[in-house]
């Protein structure tokens, strides 16, 4: 064998093995990138600050509200606040008050609050309504339809929605007045 | 410049310890195997050339020989075990629990923990096992595995594949099992060969050198091992896929329907019924003995008989789907009911007597006989807001408690579910508007006037049982299976069988006799010496007693 041929076949195996451990690395890092953007997909699954928020139809419960029904396809134009509430769940209770405070000033500027309930019972949600003489629409999700679109866990649950429908802020446990007036600006519909 | 060529005319790779052909150590490569400072030669990878230290010029060959060191591997273990540790210091944030002062990460660590609390939140964590960095230092140790793998299986196979049964003296010598005899007839060689057949040994020859040698392919073992746990990497990334696999959990209460988490709102289960047996006399002698010992029931059966529904068309969430039945199952526990679309439903939990309904009464409070002046029932669920009576006489429910608790001497309820409900009730007697306030729940009746007229009692109940269903839908699992199975068969390899090798070196009149296997010394030795029987041949010594150090090394991995 000459130096020639000897250099020649080096030069081929080393081009072999340089595609080999290319198209190695390539299929691990394909692996890699597939189960990163995976994970984060799955986190995506739950809505959060940014998504479009999922339509819904509930019955509305409380007499002292209008509403007989709502759609939340039917808000468009309006800053909603999502709440996902029940009458045994102590902070829940800690922010009603707040909610009703603000809710006719704001409901003024164009921003609804729906209530979604996840009592089983009707006459619970009606003593509490009645305590608090809460105004707001308050719906019950009895089947916990909505409470499973939204992947809501543990409560309260709050999701803040502009008059685009999309989701702003989504807040955890229970709202300070000072924290719900800011949230609140920050869905309030430009004119 | 880049290859070697050794004596015996073989041309190594760079890197390489001992020629791949005859065994001579390299000159200038023994300290990559220590074997500068130490009699015996370390045979680990057959002093084969990894690392590949030589094709490093392009980026690519630099990360591959990064993730060739088995340093570099180890090290990135330790890591992911230590952040591992790390994350169980304060609870991960899915499981704030709900009574904290706020979910709110931002605000739970601080306040629960102090400074502690909030650095753990700030270096992310809280959230330490799902985040981007944690989930890559798991890959990384995939991408080391495999790389580590291949740079060490390619070479070895070449090694052991290129070998010749002539080696080189030098590497006869310094083997741990080694003899040395002067004078040998070819008779001798021939009986020695003809034993070691028998032992199922395979001869090869050249020139009067021989090599025997079995159990070669236990020295794969290590490789199809990693195979079986890159096969179990990859099933793990599948599972993130939630079309490949779904947990999740539902609680259905008896005559409840509800939606079946998971399945985007397509199916829906009722449950007609929540069945738990237990062993009782009934079943025979023969369990007898053993009811005796235990002092609870002993359950026998958990059963849920449901229904199951597909939803018909698109609607809203939220509105009345409508809904068609897909069947109806019974779901036992270990006999799980498959729905559709991959999903299937266990039996999983339960909660037994949770009220369903309640009946009362109402007498005089003066009445000795408590006899009722009307009777009415509640749907714990869904009780109605005044009961009316013919006589004018009203009930009406003030407040209603599902789950009754004093909470700093103030009533309320802690959950949705009537597992100890309590009511204020209002009686108004006929043409009265002021009504008498009464509290009744399990083992209370409170008058709290002391005056009252009227007095409810409970006269009956009626109770209900909730199942706990499991929902998964798995499309991973064979994936996992056939990764241990591989894995198995790995680690079995790798165990039960032992690469053994034995050397005939002549010289001069007499031979050199030398061996090495991979583990069981012993054994090989015993191999040897059957083999030697009724011959001249003086049987190997082991020179590890002269080059303790060599004690030390480990095994390949």
């Amino acid at each position: 064998m000459s130096l020639e041929q000897r250099k020649a076949k080096k030069a081929q195996k080393m081009k072999k093995r340089f595609i080999f451990r290319s198209i190695i690395l390539i299929v691990m890092l394909a692996a890699i990138v597939y189960a990163l953007v995976a994970n984060f997909n799955k986190d995506k699954s739950i809505y959060r600050a940014g998504d479009v928020a999922p339509d819904f139809k509930l019955e509305q419960i409380n007499s002292h509200n209008e509403l007989e029904s709502i759609q939340l396809s039917d808000l468009k134009g309006k800053g909603v606040m999502l709440n996902f509430w029940a009458t045994y769940c102590k902070p829940c209770e800690a922010e009603m008050p707040f909610m009703e405070k603000l809710y006719p000033e704001y409901k003024e500027k164009g921003i609804e609050i729906v209530a979604v309930n996840l009592d089983v019972n009707t006459l619970v949600v009606d003593r509490f309504i009645d305590k608090y003489d809460l105004t707001f629409p308050i719906l019950p999700d009895h089947k916990e339809q909505v409470m499973d679109l939204y992947k809501v866990g543990q409560l309260p649950s709050t999701f803040f929605i502009d008059e685009s429908g999309v989701i702003v802020d989504k807040v955890d446990g229970a709202l300070t007045l000072e924290n719900l007036e800011k949230q609140f600006q920050k869905i309030l519909p430009k004119k | 410049m880049d290859k070697i060529k050794c004596d015996c005319g073989h041309v190594n790779p760079e890197g390489t310890v001992l020629c791949e052909a005859c065994g001579k150590p390299i000159e200038g490569n023994q300290h990559i195997d220590g074997n500068d400072h130490k009699k015996l030669l370390n045979m680990r990878y057959e002093g084969s050339a990894r690392r590949s230290k030589t094709y490093t010029n392009s980026i690519v060959d630099k990360i591959w020989s990064f993730f060739s060191s088995v340093k570099v591997g180890v090290w990135l273990i330790v890591i992911a075990l230590i952040a591992s540790a790390l994350g169980t210091i304060y609870p991960q944030a899915q499981y704030i629990p709900p009574e904290a002062i706020s979910r709110d990460p931002a605000v739970y660590y601080e306040a629960t923990y102090g400074l502690t609390g909030k650095i753990y939140y700030q270096l992310g964590f809280h959230e330490l096992y799902s985040s981007w960095w944690y989930m890559i230092l798991l890959a990384l140790i995939g991408v080391s595995l495999v790389i580590c793998s291949l740079d060490r299986y390619i070479p070895l196979r070449r090694a052991l594949k290129k070998q010749k049964p002539k080696r080189h003296e030098t590497f006869i010598k310094r083997q741990r099992f080694f003899s040395e005899t002067d004078d040998v007839t070819k008779e001798e060689i021939k009986r020695v060969k003809e034993n070691l057949k028998q032992q199922r040994y395979q001869i090869s020859e050249e020139n009067g050198h021989v090599l025997a040698e079995k159990g070669r392919f236990s020295r794969w073992g290590p490789y199809v091992n990693h195979i079986g746990l890159i096969i179990i990497l990859i099933a793990a990334l599948l599972r993130q896929t939630p079309l490949l696999f779904l947990d999740e959990y539902v609680w259905v209460r008896e005559g409840e329907q509800t939606v079946i988490p998971g399945t985007d709102g397509e199916y829906y289960i009722e449950n007609k019924k929540f069945i738990l047996e237990t062993y009782s006399e009934e079943d025979g002698e023969i369990y007898k003995k053993a009811l005796e010992k235990q002092e609870e029931m002993v359950p026998k059966n958990f059963q849920t008989n449901a229904v199951i529904y597909k939803k018909k068309g698109e609607a809203v969430v939220g509105a009345e789907p409508e809904l068609e039945v897909v069947k109806e199952t019974e779901i036992r526990m270990n006999e799980p009911a498959k729905i559709g679309n991959g999903f299937t439903l266990y039996q999983a939990g339960y909660q037994l007597n949770e009220f369903h309904t309640m009946s009362f009464k109402v007498h005089r409070t003066d009445d000795k006989n408590q006899e009722a002046l009307a009777t009415f029932t509640v749907n714990m669920n869904d009780p109605e807001s005044i009961y009316e009576f013919d006589d004018g006489l009203k009930v009406k429910i003030d407040q209603y408690y599902p789950e009754y608790e004093l909470d700093n001497g103030e009533p309320r309820s802690v959950s949705k579910f009537p597992r100890n409900p309590a009511f204020v009730f209002l009686i108004y007697p006929p043409n009265e508007t002021k009504p008498e306030v009464s509290f009744v729940g399990i083992g209370k009746n409170i008058d709290p006037t002391n005056e009252n007229e009227y007095k409810l009692g409970i006269v009956d109940f009626d109770m209900r049982n909730v199942s706990g269903l499991t929902v998964r839908k798995d499309y991973t699992l064979p994936v996992f299976i056939v990764g241990a199975l591989i894995f198995m068969i790995g680690v079995i390899q790798g165990m039960y069988w032992q690469h053994r090798r034995i050397w005939i070196h002549p010289k001069g009149k007499g031979v050199l006799l030398a061996a090495h296997t991979n583990k069981n010394w012993h054994a090989l030795k015993q191999n040897i010496e059957k083999a030697l029987a009724n011959t001249s041949l003086n049987i190997v010594e082991d020179q590890q007693e002269l080059d303790n150090d060599v004690s030390k090394q480990g095994g390949e991995s």
